[in-house]
């Protein structure tokens, strides 16, 4: 806890221009797009937008990652934790903006969607981009969630972008579902809020994190309580979890595939993002224990959910869909548990998670290019038709399945040890169960459409394999380079767990 | 304003704003339910002025009128274009009947006074010890959210959640800091925007915008 209450001193030119950036870039790339619509220019510029904000991102990394904080102007703020985040966005961001390019000329070319359609992409992807940065750098927890609001208004329309019936159906439930949750999860901040001001933080500072962190002993327990419920309710569904979970496998499976990367690779973090800020002045100013059984109920019940749901699956970017909100009641097991060792793993897992899920919808949107279908009775003998394709998947699945050598298997592994470090022995030994089911469900669902027969005729070459596979590979290469060396990482990750870890 | 007669405007004031609520759920006319809503908003309004008033506070009064211009002007005309576009001028199958609303409004409500005893507790005031009325109305806007079927429907619950959530906010902490309402309430606004363009479509797609029969997404 120590390295939060470091004051921050005053703010230099350059730390605000480094966060003013981290926010700007994607704006510019945004405007850029609404100003000369969609071409190459602009299609490379949102890749460009997304490497800023890594770039940006490894060096608010380097510079918080001894304990210090980065202010800007007393709405921006980075931590260490922040730094995390700009990473898990920078790293999926580019992964999917570079995917975006192939996507939206392929959908283009095949008259799926026309020039305004692909206008309006462009714009929208990277205001939702902006909004993410935004919600990770705000120092105010009300901006924080004003800004993840944003990200349900920038994304209604990516979700219904193809425009067919049932993405319209997908788009309103994900619409309708994910403002009821925020809107919980407002009245759970308002709460906070006064709390905070009957403990005599004054008006303008009391939806600081900070001051929030500084005076959580002195917080009224009858009243966190119940926001800490909302909140949880209200992110929650954001992230994912049950009980207002069900936008998700729609608005996954509809909206076109670099989205889906962002939704579930990034978006879905962010809510655990803010749960985490929150746990943090939840543990100080209430019985801990009722923090952790709340959590673990609500990671539990989302695990089973996805587990159950999963065995049965027909539909290949649901079941992915499904994987999200098993890996995110995963996630939320660790933040349970809360120890610094704990967080620093469902950091790395959050990382991990993003960039194979990356992979993993990239690669079924150019599946269901080549094949037309979203069906895994559709999808025969991917291995061999399409082997560059069928491999990166197939690697995608074994990321995401937790097998070496990629992190997520360091990262899961380190969850497990913390939950038995903490004492929880049997709810690591229940979220293991449900990880087999998981792992038997995936692989035998998804076997046939790597392997199986190749007696289908064989439909069109695929145009253009190297631009749409490029960022793919690139991406399960990272992957694994982070599994085998965790060190760039390290020291960052100590450095987060130490500000979310409580004890 | 002596004490006396700010506690009966405020007690006025919130009284007629559940009263509203649950007239709300009685009704399938929706263009009487956005009639409603309209008033609320004009209630959500009086209120934020009288704690204006109360604590001799410029900024509520800016806040009042922006809450007046958004919940009982603009948040109306959008809602009652999207009545004049569709074809569906009442709730006709509301999942759940009158009597059973009533008794699910009772019930809510009395959760709303359960659920915000720790809240009045904390800071006893003529102010906070209104505040269960404004998490029954977040009750209330919920409960209209899952028993009703038209887009338009779903959309009025959704605002009448968020107009509990803004008076527990005003009840509470004489309303949050003013970066962050401007904040919400733009994010309000561009929600109802986006609900609106979406049941054009829904209108435009099915020919109806009943959701309970749009089956295709399952699992």
């Amino acid at each position: 806890m120590n390295t939060v209450l470091i004051v921050p001193t005053d703010s230099t030119p350059m730390e605000v221009l480094l966060l003013i950036t981290t926010v700007g870039a994607p704006l510019a790339a945004a405007a850029a797009a609404l100003f000369f619509g969609w071409c190459r220019a602009v299609a490379w510029a949102s890749v460009a937008a997304s490497a800023a904000i890594l770039t940006c991102a490894v060096i608010v990394a380097v510079r918080t990652t001894d304990g210090a904080s980065l202010v800007a102007g007393g709405v921006l703020r980075a931590d260490a934790l922040t730094a995390v985040m700009l990473l898990v966005i920078g790293a999926v961001s580019i992964i999917a903006t570079w995917a975006g390019v192939s996507y939206i000329d392929e959908e283009l070319a095949s008259g799926h969607t026309d020039a305004k359609g692909a206008r309006l992409y462009a714009v929208l992807v990277q205001l939702f981009l902006a909004a993410m940065v935004l919600a990770v750098l705000a120092s105010n927890l009300g901006v924080l969630w004003a800004a993840i609001e944003a990200t349900t208004i920038v994304t209604a329309f990516l979700v219904g972008h193809r425009r067919t019936p049932a993405a319209l159906e997908a788009t309103w439930k994900y619409v309708m579902i994910c403002s009821v949750g925020i809107a919980l999860a407002y009245l759970g901040t308002i709460l906070v809020y006064y709390a905070g001001r009957e403990a005599g933080i004054d008006s303008h500072g009391s939806l600081e994190w900070t001051q929030l962190v500084a005076h959580a002993g002195e917080l009224d327990p009858g009243v966190m309580r119940l926001a800490f419920a909302l909140l949880v309710l209200g992110f929650g569904t954001k992230a994912g979890l049950v009980p207002l979970h069900s936008w998700l496998p729609d608005a996954h499976s509809q909206a076109p595939a670099p989205v889906s990367a962002l939704m579930s690779g990034v978006l879905l973090s962010v809510a655990v993002y803010a749960l985490l800020r929150y746990h943090v002045i939840a543990v100080a100013a209430l019985n801990p224990t009722f923090v952790r059984a709340l959590l673990l109920t609500v990671a539990l019940a989302s695990l089973v959910l996805a587990a159950s749901l999963l065995l049965a699956q027909r539909d290949y970017k649901r079941l992915l869909a499904y994987s999200s909100i098993e890996h995110m009641g995963l996630v939320v097991v660790g933040v349970a548990v809360g120890t610094p060792l704990a967080v620093a793993a469902l950091l790395l897992h959050i990382l991990g998670h993003g960039i194979g899920k990356a992979v993993l919808f990239c690669g079924s949107g150019q599946i269901l290019a080549a094949t037309g279908t979203t069906q895994i009775s559709g999808v025969r003998g991917l291995l061999m038709r399409r082997p560059v394709l069928g491999a990166t998947f197939a690697l995608g699945l074994a990321a995401l399945l937790g097998l070496p050598p990629f992190s997520l298997f360091a990262s899961e592994l380190g969850l497990a040890r913390a939950g038995v470090q903490a004492g929880l022995g049997w709810v690591i030994a229940f979220t293991m169960v449900i990880l087999l089911v998981v792992f038997v469900a995936i692989t035998v669902r998804t076997a046939p459409m790597l392997f199986g027969s190749n007696s289908d005729p064989v439909d069109s070459p695929p145009p253009r394999t190297a631009v749409a596979t490029a960022p793919l590979v690139t991406a399960l290469v990272a992957l694994a380079l982070l599994g085998v060396f965790a060190w760039p990482l390290g020291q960052l990750l100590h450095t987060a767990a130490e500000i979310a870890g409580t004890r | 304003m002596s004490t006396t007669t700010y506690t009966l405007a405020l007690n006025l004031i919130c009284g007629a704003f559940l009263l509203v609520a649950v007239l709300m759920l009685l009704r399938r006319d929706l263009a009487a339910i956005v009639r409603l809503l309209t008033i609320q908003g004009v209630l959500l309004a009086a209120l934020a002025a009288l704690l204006g008033a109360r604590e001799g506070s410029l900024e509520l009064y800016a806040v009042a009128l922006g809450v007046l211009l958004l919940k009982a002007v603009v948040l109306p005309i959008v809602l009652r274009r999207t009545l004049r576009d569709s074809s569906e001028a009442r709730e006709t199958k509301p999942l759940v009947n009158v009597t059973a609303s009533m008794l699910a409004a009772t019930l809510l409500t009395l959760l709303a006074y359960a659920l915000s005893r720790p809240l009045v507790a904390l800071a006893p005031s003529p102010a906070t010890e209104a505040v269960p009325i404004g998490l029954a109305v977040v009750f209330l806007g919920f409960f209209a959210l899952v028993s009703r079927r038209r887009a338009l429907s779903q959309v009025v619950g959704f605002l009448l959640m968020d107009n509990g959530i803004s008076a527990t906010a005003f009840l509470v902490a004489g309303g949050v800091p003013v970066i962050v309402e401007l904040g919400v309430s733009l994010d309000l606004l561009l929600i109802v925007l986006v609900l609106q363009i979406l049941a054009a479509r829904l209108q435009v797609t099915f020919g109806h915008t009943d959701l309970d029969e749009l089956r295709e997404l399952r699992d």
